[in-house]
């Protein structure tokens, strides 16, 4: 009987680990997920430049080196390889962006192009999906953290390694919204 | 965060559970008037269970069609409101939701939006034509944050659970109170003749209960309509890391609410932003009202304190209140998160403010995610000569880090970082605008030459 009830008590022990285990990797999952969704954002401003740059080229085709260096600062950003290179990479392409934006006020015709105003939303729409996608990887990094860190998760969540929050922002990409004004 | 929301989902739960059983006690009440044997009257309760679950599974069933049918909603894709697809996309981000809502709009001159949907993953949002009239971007984004924050937290699934139970429990009630007045007479007399004392008082419980269950029902309903609109506050703060655009939205919509909105009944009143059928005025603090007054959700909105998470919008909410929203026992385990107002505003959005160096877009362009603090509110600490940096009083270390940080980069990328004599704000000055930049874009007064 005793041998019995021990038994009981240590596969309902087992069960809550596992209960805990799985709950560790659920979470952790979503912070994973969080993270792919800013490179889905950050890949989608990619996409968008190449239109924009053709615009601008409409009305303001000889002020090639703002385009030039927007050009170069997305192959830049598209080709980087480790998170530190695409942080830098990100952050001059915001830095060339806003320059472009900025030599447009002294274009009346290209501000009032349909086309350069909507890729204009796209764009600082797509700057705010960034910034709400790393806000959301950090609330589920946090989320994730904390799960593994309290008792008595931390007895197992050893394989689960801690996630990094956002806190460094890159921030010349912010300049694209800025210019707006 | 969303150990908050789940303790509080329990809490919702166990609302619905306890109206369960008031369901139960009326179906009992009902068959105790005809024969007041126990198994019976348990058959009677069950019944009611039934007529519940029937009726629940109606309205499942194609709910959300039917209520943005009902409501006159069309969906609309990207290229028809494209400032209000952006936004939507970006509050789903931003709460990290399976796939973005479908988009609606209601052709209504009365601002107002709402959510359906009691899968996440089949949500939808709609919004009046009148609220897209009224408020600029930053309080749409509160608005939808609210909303998304209204599918995050399951509350289309629980308030139509709850909607139901009340409709069955008023329905059943009403049928028993009929049943008694034109027949109870002749029942009367021949249970008088069987002379049963404790049968007598069986009905006198069960006449009292069918009176009764009804309003309580419907304070319990509305009291969980009421908490689960300051949670989806709550989680709206959260979301748009800028508590003062739903707070701003609010008071518009609080003013703008003169003509009530057509076609709402009272079972869809509780999804909607602002409760749609009662007048602006008139009792805000009522029981028996779906929403919490206005001004008290703005009050708590604005009490933030330049934090933006649920544990904020608790602690505003019990400054506010005296009591607590959300569960209390998980608030200490996660991180006090900044506001985008402290954080970013205050010293870093000013540089193209009114009166900017680009100021001449804004007004045909809709404001971006960041953009000036809309006055020169609390954060702005009036520093005089030699006061410390410009901080805002309840900014957390570790933001307070990220700004360092930031700073770095900034200035790494040849920014030039310039504060502001009179107000204290920190001008943050982008190379190619050095020249330009003269006078502090919030209060035009002079800037330092010294970097921060």
């Amino acid at each position: 009987m005793g041998l019995l009830i021990g038994v009981g008590v240590l596969v309902l022990i087992a069960l809550y680990f596992i209960g805990i285990y799985n709950s560790l990797v659920r979470a952790r999952n979503e912070a994973r997920n969080g993270w792919s969704q800013i490179d889905v954002q950050l890949k989608r401003r990619h996409d968008l430049i190449p239109n924009l740059v053709e615009t601008v080229k409409g009305y303001a085709a000889h002020e090639k080196e703002t385009l030039e260096a927007v050009i170069q600062a997305r192959s830049a950003a598209v080709g980087a390889k480790t998170p530190g290179e695409a942080g830098k990479a990100e952050g001059m392409l915001g830095m060339a962006l806003g320059n472009l934006f900025a030599l447009s006020e002294r274009y009346p015709d290209l501000k009032a192009n349909e086309n350069f105003l909507s890729l204009q939303e796209e764009l600082s729409a797509t700057e705010n999906r960034i910034g709400f996608a790393r806000q959301a990887y950090n609330d589920a990094a946090t989320i994730y953290n904390n799960k593994r860190e309290v008792f008595p998760a931390n007895l197992i969540s050893g394989g689960f390694e801690k996630a990094e929050l956002f806190e460094i922002e890159i921030a010349a990409e912010r300049e694209v919204p800025k210019v707006e004004f | 965060m969303w150990e908050q929301i789940r303790s509080n989902r329990r809490r919702s739960g166990f609302v619905v559970v306890a109206m369960g059983v008031l369901l139960v006690a009326v179906g009992m009440a009902i068959t105790a008037m005809f024969a007041q044997d126990p198994g019976v009257m348990l058959l009677g309760g069950v019944a009611a269970l039934v007529l519940w679950i029937v009726l629940w599974l109606v309205t499942v069933h194609g709910g959300d069609d039917i209520m943005l049918h009902m409501a006159g909603a069309k969906e609309i894709e990207h290229k028809h409101h494209p400032v209000l697809f952006n936004v939507v996309e970006e509050m789903t981000i931003a709460a990290a939701l399976p796939q973005r809502p479908r988009v609606f709009v209601v052709d209504d001159p009365s601002p107002n939006a709402f959510a359906v949907g009691r899968d996440p993953k089949k949500a939808a949002v709609a919004v009046t034509t009148g609220l897209l009239r009224t408020l600029d971007r930053d309080e749409l984004q509160g608005v939808v944050a609210h909303e998304i924050g209204h599918i995050k937290n399951r509350d289309v699934a629980l308030l139509t659970t709850a909607g139901v139970m009340v409709g069955a429990i008023v329905m059943l009630a009403e049928i028993g109170l009929r049943t008694f007045w034109y027949s109870g007479g002749g029942r009367r007399s021949r249970s008088s003749n069987e002379g049963g004392g404790a049968q007598a008082a069986i009905m006198v419980v069960a006449i009292l209960l069918l009176l009764l269950s009804p309003l309580l029902a419907q304070l319990m309903y509305f009291a969980l309509s009421r908490r689960r609109e300051h949670l989806a506050d709550a989680s709206g703060a959260m979301f748009s890391r800028y508590p003062e655009g739903l707070a701003s939205a609010l008071e518009k919509l609080g003013g703008r609410r003169a003509a009530p909105l057509a076609d709402t009944s009272k079972v869809t009143a509780p999804m909607y932003i602002v409760a749609p059928l009662r007048k602006a005025s008139g009792g805000g603090g009522s029981l028996f009202s779906t929403h919490p007054p206005l001004e008290e959700r703005v009050r708590i909105l604005r009490s933030m304190g330049g934090s933006a998470d649920v544990g904020a919008y608790d602690a505003a909410y019990r400054k506010v209140k005296g009591r607590r929203i959300v569960g209390t026992h998980t608030l200490e385990a996660s991180q006090p998160i900044p506001s985008r107002q402290a954080d970013d505003d205050a010293d870093r959005g000013g540089l193209f403010g009114e009166g900017g160096m680009l100021g001449a877009v804004e007004g045909a362009r809709p404001r971006s995610r960041i953009r000036p603090a809309p006055s020169p509110g609390p954060e702005v600490s009036p520093a005089g000569p030699g006061a410390p940096p410009m901080a805002p009083p309840p900014l957390p270390p570790s933001s307070r880090r990220a700004r360092i940080a930031s700073d770095a980069f900034l200035q790494a990328s040849g920014y030039v970082m310039r504060r502001c004599v009179d107000c204290g704000a920190v001008v943050k000055i982008p190379p190619s605008l050095q020249e330009r930049v003269t006078a502090c874009p919030r209060c035009k007064g002079d800037l330092e030459g010294q970097g921060e």
